[in-house]
């Protein structure tokens, strides 16, 4: 199993609709975001180009955060997601400082953050909320290894890209272009 | 003119605008690990040679206040969890691929050492030192007898603390200027040299201290080498290293950099020892002020600028 999303960014509106529902499924402090909208302007006026991206933690296959983290307490939990057990976390800040996306806060109450991909949703065949909330249906969300899960399909059908795989992270978060 | 413009909604503490997770605490520690490394390498090797007597600042001396350099910068690491009440989980996982993991264990073996070697020596330095109970007397003679087996773990782990220094930054493939196995090297270097100062200027022998200028002038020459090499390597690298190395050569740190650390911390002590060994008389806490100086400046700069550099997409 390896779960992973893919987002497109030509259908995202960056309405943020994924960011509230986040934050609201997972009770994230305010002020904090485990996923967040970046939009890209390129080119020379008036011949521009925009891509919306709706962010989060990429699930790294090969992740740094994981390897840097002293504890254990960043692991990889079912599928390849990505997980902090908060009473295992010292809140040192190694993995923050290695996440080359700054997909990782610190939470107020002193352990690590981050997306979980719902996986406590997933668990019981949800989808994760930001997934089940977007208007424009520009989130997959799916087993990678199963081809017929929402990402493999729209996988196999469109040109994607990964952020900055030269990081050597292994990210699974796919960006449809 | 072509123009990439990117706009951003996240706005997490300690992590936007800038990544700044790390404040003082990080840097501090590492610039007393690497100190109490580089005293604790020299006690254990001139012990080793057999030249205790000799070197008494080196041997006996500075060592005394390694164990206080070890548990200040062990209470830095601790201010700086902003999980506390689980530190203790960094002490019950041993993770080799995380230099955090191992580094924190590899102080559990240093600071213990660095107290017992004080001991056996603090009734030689205060005659008037008073065990009070017999059982710490004979406590005292066991170790006194055991001093050539710790000094051999000494030189073994002093220099695995002060590479760590380094490589703990060095780990962190996201932050650019980080990312080059120099940096172990180079803290290396800089924790002996602090090191070195530090005996020169507790020193009362005139040999002594002329030992440890000769080997401060040739660890900054070594760092000095590292660091051309440093910025050689990033120059010479992918487009995220130019701009990491950038922060130094033109960018906002460059300033501090090359006056604090590499003439203030490098140049100038280096002068002044050469100046001394020429014969001429230069107070032996001057250099050695001067360097110490450098070396917490070169930690505080390379931590901080570090934050500073990233991967753009
Ligand atoms: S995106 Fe960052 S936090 Fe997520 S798995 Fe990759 S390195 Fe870890
Ligand atoms: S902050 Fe927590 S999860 Fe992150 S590396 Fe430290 S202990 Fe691990």
């Amino acid at each position: 199993m390896r779960y992973a999303m893919a987002v497109d960014t030509k259908k995202c509106v960056g309405c943020s609709d994924c960011v509230v529902a986040c934050q609201t499924e997972n009770n994230v402090p305010i002020g904090y975001c485990r996923d967040w909208i970046v939009e890209v302007v390129d080119g020379t006026y008036p011949q521009l180009e925009l891509e919306i991206r709706s962010e989060r933690c990429n699930h790294c296959a090969n992740s740094p955060c994981v390897r840097c983290c002293p504890t254990g307490a960043s692991h990889y939990s079912d599928g390849g997601i990505v997980l902090v057990t908060h009473d295992e976390c010292i809140g040192c800040g190694a993995c923050i400082a290695s996440c080359p996306y700054d997909a990782r806060y610190p939470h107020p109450d002193g352990y690590v953050d981050k997306c979980t991909f719902c996986i406590h949703r997933v668990r019981e065949g949800q989808q994760p909320a930001c997934v089940e909330v977007c208007p424009t249906k520009c989130l997959y969300f799916g087993d990678l290894e199963d081809p017929e899960s929402d990402v493999s399909k729209v996988l196999k059908k469109r040109k994607y890209k990964t952020l900055i795989p030269e990081a050597g992270t292994d990210p699974q978060l796919y960006f449809l272009i | 003119m072509k123009e990439e413009l990117i706009v951003s909604g996240r706005l997490n503490e300690y992590i936007d605008p800038n990544l700044h997770i790390w404040g003082w605490e990080i840097p501090l520690y590492l610039f007393l690990g690497g100190l109490a490394a580089g005293i604790l390498f020299f006690a254990a090797l001139f012990y080793l040679q057999g030249k205790e007597n000799e070197y008494k600042a080196a041997v006996k001396w500075a060592p005394l206040l390694t164990p206080i350099f070890l548990i200040l910068g062990l209470t830095a690491l601790f201010l700086d969890l902003h999980h506390k009440p689980y530190f203790w989980q960094l002490y019950t996982n041993i993770k080799f691929q995380s230099p955090m993991s191992w580094g924190a264990w590899t102080l559990m073996v240093v600071t213990p050492l660095s107290i017992i070697w004080s001991a056996t020596y603090i009734r030689e330095v205060f005659p008037k030192w008073d065990w009070k109970y017999r059982w710490l007397y004979q406590l005292e003679e066991f170790f006194q007898s055991k001093r050539t087996e710790m000094a051999w773990i000494l030189v073994v782990f002093s220099v695995i603390l002060g590479i760590y220094t380094g490589i703990l930054l060095s780990a962190f493939n996201a932050r650019p200027l980080w990312n080059t196995s120099i940096l172990g090297p180079l803290f290396l270097a800089s924790g002996l040299s602090a090191g070195a100062a530090l005996i020169m200027m507790m020193s009362k022998n005139k040999l002594e201290r002329k030992l440890f200028s000769k080997l401060d002038l040739i660890l900054i020459t070594l760092e000095l080498f590292f660091i051309v090499h440093l910025f050689m390597g990033f120059l010479a690298s992918t487009q995220v290293q130019i701009e990491a190395a950038e922060l130094f050569l033109g960018g906002p740190y460059t300033l501090p950099f090359w006056i604090f650390v590499v003439f203030i911390g490098m140049i100038i002590p280096a002068f002044l020892e050469w100046w001394e060994l020429k014969g001429h008389h230069i107070p032996a806490y001057l250099p050695a002020m001067l360097i110490l100086f450098g070396n917490i400046m070169l930690r505080f700069l390379i931590t901080y600028a570090g934050q500073a550099s990233r991967y753009l997409y």
